[in-house]
């Protein structure tokens, strides 16, 4: 293992060529607001982040990442277009045993902030990467968080049901179960039904949430209950999407024949990208392909996603990244910029090159 | 010597000291009403040690006692990784208790996690927070509701007359355990028909990090005498 001089002096080397490739630096703190992250993950990262406490600042997090805070920095006072790299330790609980499962790692980071043609800067920060980590004969994949979102977005239903599918895209098992309602693969409870019947409670009423806020959801329920299931073959349509594993040159052709109409745009994204990475030398013959790559772990990306991974699958991915758009809404207050970036496991790296 | 942490008081102390007795084994607590020191007669090497039941998991994980009786809820909520930690040796068939999830009953349009999940999306929409859930399980609620890929919630702590907090308006949701139902009833919550997190009972536990060098026979009589077989610790 490499100890945490080599990590360090490896995410420095990385730092270093970051800065050739025009990024400027940025040294996120350590201890980061609690509220942002938590208002942006959840309760999830509790389990993965350390929770603190500062007397006057409220709940702090050791940074669990360095991409909020960067966003949050461009947000603010970024001009555009920009580049960053920064390099430091990431701190994550492990609630499991098991092998390679750091607590504290170093992390060496690239992101591009820019409007002009993301598909560009999506090849430019996988080509950067695939250049850097060319002696360690990793696998890449890389997958599109879009091509899902789109087949939603495509579906002939009730928006009302595609916001709920295009809300759980990240948690497969809720998309699934909520596919199978909205297709009429399993069966109205006995309380929906009573309660589509006309049936309420006696009980008094209690708690914040309001009496209008329950009748709103229930019109909501009745709507859905008039409206027709999800045609069989379009929920087939989007599973083999959601399924579909291919080497990357190869990609286009087999989401074409899933012949759903509104991939299209995002088929011609993924051909221009996939044009940019091959002009980069990238070799889309072995770089595989997977429509849902990064969709239980890689939660803020919603475009392009990659991950270069190490043969031994008790490692984590060596280096990883992707297009995170939303984030940037969500953290800008209003305003909004296209972003794409990826991190890579500095210490992971220098144990690989001495293994090579 | 096997040090055994049984709890100190109340109905859980008698009904381990009647489930050990079962198998000749008699656990007494020993001196005046207040001392907590105890005895152990018809098992050789068996030190009784007398303990909170909330503190037995830290005790079994710290290895300070080789054998613990408390709530398996306590240990799963307590201990990360628990199997790692601990060996779950036999359910002991009594504190049964489970942990479920409730909501205010005048709810209507809630039933399941599916709706609650629902409800917490325009929760959120509308209060501009995410739909509060009081408990004082933070690990087994965490786990059981990201595995159920449920959204838009958070946890509040809670350590007790966590049924109040709806009334209270510091929570939404609350995540306790109930034996009968009747608190819950009483405070105008319904349980989520598929809101059973976990069902917990008094179980004996064997401690990983424990020092059995020396212990191996000791504890293989010990489990004959209880029925069990012996634990690969």
């Amino acid at each position: 293992m490499a100890d945490k001089a080599q990590s360090r002096a490896q995410s420095g080397r990385l730092l270093a060529q970051f800065l050739a490739a025009g990024a400027v630096e940025v040294t996120p703190d350590i201890l980061q607001p609690a509220e942002a992250l938590l208002d942006l993950y959840g309760e999830d990262i509790r389990a993965r982040a350390y929770v603190t406490a500062d007397p006057l600042r409220g709940e702090m997090m050791l940074r669990p990442d360095f991409t909020v805070p960067v966003v949050q920095e461009h947000m603010a006072n970024g001009a555009e277009p920009a580049r960053y790299a920064y390099a430091g330790e990431v701190f994550r609980r492990q609630d499991h045993r098991g092998p390679a499962r750091s607590n504290e790692y170093f992390q060496a980071g690239f992101e591009i902030f820019d409007r002009a043609d993301p598909e560009a800067a999506d090849a430019e920060v996988f080509a950067l990467f695939s250049g850097l980590l060319s002696k360690l004969k990793l696998s890449a994949t890389i997958g599109d968080m879009g091509l899902l979102r789109a087949a939603v977005d495509g579906l002939d239903t009730l928006p009302e049901r595609k916001a709920a599918l295009a809300r759980h895209i990240w948690r497969p098992k809720r998309f699934q179960h909520l596919l199978a309602r909205y297709s009429g693969q399993i069966e109205v409870p006995k309380a929906r039904a009573d309660l589509l019947t006309g049936q309420r409670s006696g009980a008094p009423w209690i708690g914040l949430r309001s009496r209008e806020e329950m009748e709103a959801r229930i019109a909501a329920l009745e709507a859905d209950a008039k409206a027709p299931p999800l045609a069989s073959d379009a929920v087939a349509a989007l599973n083999a999407l959601a399924e579909l594993r291919c080497p990357a040159v190869a990609a286009p052709a087999a989401l074409r024949t899933l012949a759903i109409p509104a991939l299209e745009p995002a088929i011609a994204r993924l051909e221009r990208r996939l044009s940019a990475l091959a002009a980069k030398g990238i070799d889309l013959a072995t770089l595989q392909f997977d429509a849902s790559h990064g969709r239980s772990t890689m939660e803020y990306y919603d475009g392009f996603v990659f991950t270069f991974t190490a043969a031994d699958p008790d490692l984590p991915p060596v280096a990883s990244g992707g297009r995170y758009d939303a984030l940037t809404r969500q953290l800008g207050q209003g305003r909004e910029i296209p972003a794409v970036g990826g991190v890579i496991r500095a210490g992971l790296m220098a144990d690989l090159e001495g293994k090579a | 010597m096997i040090k055994l942490g049984v709890p100190s008081k109340g109905r859980l102390m008698e009904k381990t000291f009647d489930w050990f007795a079962q198998a000749g084994i008699t656990l007494k607590r020993t001196g005046s009403e207040r001392e907590y020191a105890g005895a152990v007669e018809g098992a050789e090497g068996v030190q009784l040690v007398l303990l909170s039941a909330g503190e037995i998991p830290r005790e079994l994980a710290a290895g300070r006692i080789h054998l613990g009786v408390t709530g398996s809820d306590l240990v799963r909520e307590k201990l990360a990784d628990w199997e790692s930690q601990v060996v779950d040796l036999a359910p002991m068939g009594f504190g049964h208790a489970d942990l479920i999830i409730a909501v205010p009953a005048c709810w209507s349009d809630v039933d399941s996690l599916e709706d609650l999940d629902a409800a917490a999306h325009r929760f959120r929409a509308t209060h501009g927070f995410r739909l509060r859930i009081a408990t004082k399980y933070h690990r087994l609620v965490r786990e059981f509701l990201t595995r159920q890929g449920v959204a838009d919630w958070q946890l509040v702590d809670s350590q007790g007359a966590t049924e109040g907090t709806i009334a209270n308006l510091t929570a939404e949701a609350v995540a306790d355990i109930t034996s009968s139902g009747e608190t819950l009833r009483a405070n105008h919550l319904k349980i989520l028909s598929d809101g059973l997190i976990h069902q917990s009972q008094a179980t004996l536990f064997a401690s990983r990090a424990a020092d059995w060098s020396g212990q191996e026979t000791r504890l293989a009589d010990l489990a004959r005498q209880l029925g069990l077989d012996a634990p690969a610790l």
